[in-house]
This record gives C-alpha cells, structure tokens and sequence, in this order.
C-alpha cells in the first residue's frame, strides 16, 4: 500500500491537472469517426485524395497551404504524371530572367502550393479585414480538450465548424455585418461566409457530395497535411514500443537475476 | 563514499599503456563499476541517471534540429515545418526533443522530491542540493529559451510576458528589458539571441552537472533510511547492481517517453503554437509550458501589497519560490534525514507535493472565480511549508529511533532481518 500511496496520488493529481486544458466559449464539437484516430490509425487514400479536389477548387480560393508542395501530393497517392498535371493549371512566378524580368509560368511538381493572394494584407483586404488563415497545420493548431490527448480534436474542431453554420443566429445573439453565425467557432461571429455546402463539387470517384461527405474528405486531408508523417510515425512507433516492452522484460529478469543473492 | 581509487583490471596491453599515461580506463573502473552505492536504494533513486540520459538525448537531437533551423523571425515558423516534413526523420527528431523538454523536467522534479522526502539536502550534502538547484534554474531557462524558437503564437507571447517581468526592476528595469530583447519588443534580435543562449545553456548544464557528480562521490549517494554508511557491509558496487537496476528503470522510462513521441507528440505542448507568431494578435490565453505553470501560478497570484504593486510583488515572490530552495537544507532543521523516521514530515511532504499540483492547475487557468482564492491559498501555503513548518517540525517533531544500520535494517534472510532472533515456531 505505501508504494501504491505516491502512485496514485501522482495520477489523481495528474487528472485534475489534465482538465486544465478544457476551456471554451463555444462548445466542443462532436466527436467523429477518423480512419487516422487512434494508435493504429491510417487515412483513407480515397478520403485523401477527395479531400484534396474539395481544397483545391473551394478552400484554395482564399486560404494558403504554404508549408506544402506539389510534390507531396505522392503521400496522398497521386503518381509522377497526376501530381504534374496538377501542378501545371496554376501558374507561378519566376524570374528574374536574363532580361532582369519577372515572368509567369506553368506550375512544376517542386513549386510550393500557390497563395491565392500575394500577401496577408492583400488577403485581408480582400476579405472584409479578415485574412484566412494558412491551412497547412491548422488542425494542429485548433486541437483542444481531452480529445488532443490522441492528436486529436483538432479534426472535430474543423469539421464542427465547416458543418456548423446556421442560416439565422439564435434569438437575441447580435451578428455584426459581414459575419456569419457559426456554432463551434469560438464568439460564433465567422468572418468566413459558409464554404461548402451539398454538391460544391463533383467528387472524380463517384461518391455523393454531400456536405458531411465534403467536410469529412477535406478534414482528413488537412489532418495529412498538417503531418504527412503521421502514418510513418504511428508505424515506427508501435515497432519502438514493441522493441521497448521486450527488452525492459529481459532487463527485469536480468535485474531479479542479479539481486537474488542480495536480498 | 569514494575508497581509493580503482584501477582497471585488464591484461590488454593497449589498454595498460594508455591507462598509464591517461588512466580514463580506471576512472571508468572506479566510476562506474567498483564504486560503492548503499545497498538499499529504491526506484526513486534511478532518477538521477535518467535525468543525466535526458540531458545528453536533449543535446544530441538539439544539435541536429540546430543544423534545420532558421533564427530569423520571418523563416523560424517555417524551418520547424521543413524538418518536420522534408528532413529525414526529422519528425522524429523534433518530438524527441520537443516532449524530451517535459520528460526532462519530469524526471527532474521526481528527482527533486525524491530529495526532499529523504532529506537527501542535509550535511554534509548541502552543496550538492544547491548545485542541483542551480541546474534546475538553468535548465527553466533554457526550456524557456528553446520554447521561443519555433516562433509560434505561444513562443511570441510567453517572450513577451516573461521578459516583461524585468520591467519591474526599480529604476533600470525598462533599460534592461530592452537590452535583454535587443529592441523594445520582442523580435527578430530577440529570437536570435534566444537561439544562441539555448545552445549555449546546456553546455553549462553539463558544467555544473560535473560539480553535481564531484559533490556527490564526496559522500556518496543519500538512502533512503537516511542514515550513514558504516562500512562495505551497507554497499554494493555500482555494477552490476545498479547498472542492471538503473536499465531496467530506463527501460520502463523509455516506453512511456516513446508513447508520447509516437503516439500523442503533441499533448504536452499549446495547440496555439502551431500558429505563427502575430505581434498584432494576442491569444486569448497566455499559458506557459506545464513545467512553469506553478511558478506562473505564484506570479499571478501576488495581490497589491501595501506599496508594492502586484507585479513586482509577483515577480519577487515567483524568483523567492525557487530562492528558496537553495535555503532548504537550513530552513530544514530536524537531523533525520529520511522522512520514514519522521512521523509528521511524512505528511506535510505529500502537502507540499498536492500544493505544487495545485498551484499548477491554477496556473493552467485564467485567473477568476475560484482560481484565484485557491491560487493565493497555495501560494501562501508554499512559502508557509519552506519558511514557518520546516523549521518547527524539526524542533517538535520526535523522530521515530534509526536503526543501527543500513545492513541490519535491510538484509533479510527468509523474510528476517539478519541477526534478528528466529520467531519460535508456534
């Protein structure tokens, strides 16, 4: 029993502490089923790639993915000649040329993912003084609660609010001009006017767009972008574990072995 | 207790003639296998070494992100994401060294209370308390300093309320604020200098961790009886008892860190810092690292006192929470070391533990209703447990009698401590 004494007292401790970061003005979101959730978790290649067509021709109109490049689109199961056909509708700018000039060109699989707009003030200005955020790690970035305990919340979180906006804000809530009611954004004031909705785009595979069907696809590419590596990760990691759990049992009877004649 | 020294045992040729000339061999010889620890320290015991493991793994992988990353306040945010995604497991890297910070600190506070249950602080070990004291404060700042590096919105902001702190210095503290960040706000030279400093901190971490180990072969390790080594009745050499103990902890160690690493990287750290640093935008919240909450607690919970504004009052109080330690092994005042002898310091330590907890769930919440009372509370009762208890339980407190030895209080055999008359059988 004493030995036990320190040991749960740490982990009561711990809980209480752990509440600590489950603070909020809106509420959470509900919990989804992720494929990536959990120690094992994978995304799901058609997800992905869904996903991706949604960013493309809906989020990529206002928001930046600054941290990826044509060229990652691989992790997510594009081949050589997909991910160049991709990269050649936008055009970037290069330069300077031997004139001294800057030009335009076709995008190439090495170019970064083209900003819709040249900086965050012209993004700003073109969004009511809002600029949109940059969606490289934004699930990262919104994680909270116990839910981030496994990585997670994040995803909810984006998914809550790209599903949460409501035509009218409840009575007796003042929604200033230009903004839109939203439930799981935190004031429920959303510069962002709703992005998707059923049939925003025709997904290439056959699958119904719906709205749900959008925002799931395109959280779990959001999810891969924030951390291409994850899959990786979880994988090396089950192996590191595994490795650790043999060798601490090897180590432990090594350790018996050693002291029996001390005790 | 160093006895003379070893030397190495060894009929290798190479190894005699260097060892002559530069006796590493023996000194390894006499460090880690023939030295003598008492032969009943528990678990609690094998923080040390890990601690020593965690600041080489913070090092090595800190060297390597170091050759990734960009001090500049407009390439910073996007040089952790490069390693993130296109050095080779650069990931990897990162998250060692990202949740290395918190398991260092939780390794080191283990170590810390370990301590101070078996008044492991007392003569003749009182420097060797104060150096570690000495490595803690180091070790807040540097974990201060490399928060800062990714540049994120929490790195940005935690810059700027702890180096505000400062300010607060009578007179000069405007002037040496802004000599500190290099400019009157935090920025682009401040994160440059932050950088250099958090490379530079750990090697002195390693210094003084060296004066932390001569300090300790002085009189060797504490126990947790507390009471002396008589003789080589009461130790064992350091191998293979204690390296095999000191692995096997490092394992069960490492499978935890590793369920952090792979499996939930992230927890430990502010989701806002996956944000890039705004200077136009502050967070709703502006919380440090878990292992600075307590004594972000106690910052936040000094009121005005008398002519003293809160902030300064703050600031005082939060420098004196960790001061105080370097006072403990006089503040202290009974002669038993281990709190197993001492039938009220036995408790009053799980206080001071449960109010080091409480005060860093306050920290972790915006100070109103409740938190704030509870905060004061614990901050009053932190200074109480250092400054008014420990001195009185040492001179009312009647410790229970210390056995005669280490040797005769642990060596059993068949359940009977050795020497001890065999019960007759019934």
């Amino acid at each position: 029993m004493r030995r036990l004494f320190p040991a749960a007292l740490g982990a009561a401790l711990l809980l209480c502490a752990g509440g600590a970061w489950a603070q909020e003005d809106a509420p959470d979101a509900p919990h989804q089923d992720w494929s990536f959730a959990g120690v094992l978790g994978t995304f799901d290649p058609g997800s992905l790639q869904r996903g991706f067509q949604v960013y493309n021709e809906v989020c990529s109109n206002c928001h930046s993915m600054n941290q990826l490049h044509y060229r990652d689109l691989a992790g997510i199961g594009f081949d050589t000649a997909e991910i160049a056909a991709i990269a050649a509708q936008k055009q970037v700018q290069d330069g300077p040329n031997d004139q001294g000039q800057m030009f335009m060109r076709a995008g190439k699989s090495s170019d970064g993912f083209v900003a819709p707009f040249a900086n965050a003030q012209a993004a700003a200005a073109a969004n009511g003084g809002a600029a949109p955020p940059d969606l490289s790690v934004i699930v990262k970035a919104r994680g909270k609660g116990l839910e981030y305990l496994w990585g997670m919340g994040g995803p909810d979180y984006v998914y809550g609010v790209l599903n949460g906006f409501q035509d009218k804000p409840p009575a007796g809530f003042n929604l200033p001009q230009g903004k839109y009611y939203n439930e799981y954004f935190s004031g429920h004031a959303i510069s962002m006017p709703p992005p998707l909705a059923d049939g925003t785009v025709q997904f290439q595979d056959g699958t119904k767009s719906t709205l749900p069907q959008e925002a799931h696809d395109v959280v779990t590419f959001l999810t891969w972008a924030a951390e291409p590596k994850m899959e990786d990760r979880k994988r090396t990691g089950a192996k590191v574990i595994i490795f650790l759990l043999a060798m601490t049992g090897v180590l432990y009877g090594a350790k018996r072995k050693v002291w029996k004649d001390v005790h | 207790m160093a006895g003379t020294p070893s030397t190495v045992r060894t009929n290798n040729k190479l190894v005699r003639w260097i060892d002559r000339r530069l006796p590493l061999f023996s000194f390894a010889q006499d460090a880690m296998i023939d030295y003598p620890e008492p032969r009943n320290l528990n678990y609690w015991w094998n923080f040390g070494s890990l601690a020593g493991l965690m600041l080489v793994i913070m090092i090595v992988t800190g060297v390597f992100l170091a050759m990734q990353y960009t001090p500049d306040s407009n390439l910073a945010f996007n040089s952790v994401e490069r390693v993130m995604r296109d050095v080779n497991y650069g990931w990897l890297l990162r998250y060692i060294h990202m949740n290395g910070a918190s398991f260092f600190f939780i390794v080191v506070y283990i170590h810390i209370f370990r301590g101070m249950y078996y008044g492991s602080y007392k003569e003749p070990r009182e420097l060797l308390w104060m150096l570690g004291v000495v490595i803690l404060l180091l070790m807040m700042a540097t974990a201060f300093f490399g928060y800062v590096l990714p540049w994120g919105q929490m790195s940005f902001w935690g810059a700027t309320v702890i180096t505000n702190l400062f300010s607060v210095i009578p007179v000069v503290g405007k002037t040496v604020l802004t000599w500190l960040l290099g400019g009157y706000a935090v920025g682009g030279p401040t994160l440059a200098r932050f950088f250099s400093l958090h490379y530079l901190l750990p090697f002195v971490i390693v210094g003084v961790v060296g004066l932390h180990l001569i300090a300790l072969r002085q009189h060797g390790s504490n126990n947790p009886l507390g009471i002396a080594v008589k003789g080589p009745q009461d130790e064992l050499p350091f191998h293979p008892y204690y390296t095999i103990k000191d692995l096997f902890g490092l394992g069960v160690f490492l499978i935890i860190y590793a369920l952090f690493v792979f499996e939930m990287p992230n927890v430990l750290g502010d989701a806002a810092n996956y944000i890039p640093a705004n200077p136009l935008q502050t967070p709703p919240e502006i919380v440090p690292e878990w292992y600075l909450l307590p004594f972000y607690a106690i910052l936040r919970s000094v009121p005005d006192i008398l002519f003293i504004p809160s902030k300064l009052a703050g600031a005082i109080c939060l420098a004196g929470s960790i001061l105080i330690l370097f006072l403990l092994p006089w503040l202290d005042t009974s002669r038993v070391r281990s709190a197993y002898f001492r039938p009220i310091y036995k408790w009053v330590f799980w206080l001071i533990v449960i109010d080091v907890f409480a005060l860093g769930t306050v920290g972790a919440h915006r100070p109103e209703g409740w938190y704030i009372v509870i905060g004061r509370i614990a901050t009053l009762y932190y200074f109480f447990h250092f400054l008014i208890l420990l001195p009185f339980i040492g001179w009312f407190e009647r410790p229970l009698p210390l056995p005669e030895s280490i040797s005769a209080a642990v060596t059993r055999k068949n359940g009977v401590p050795v020497g001890a008359a065999p019960a007759e059988p019934r």
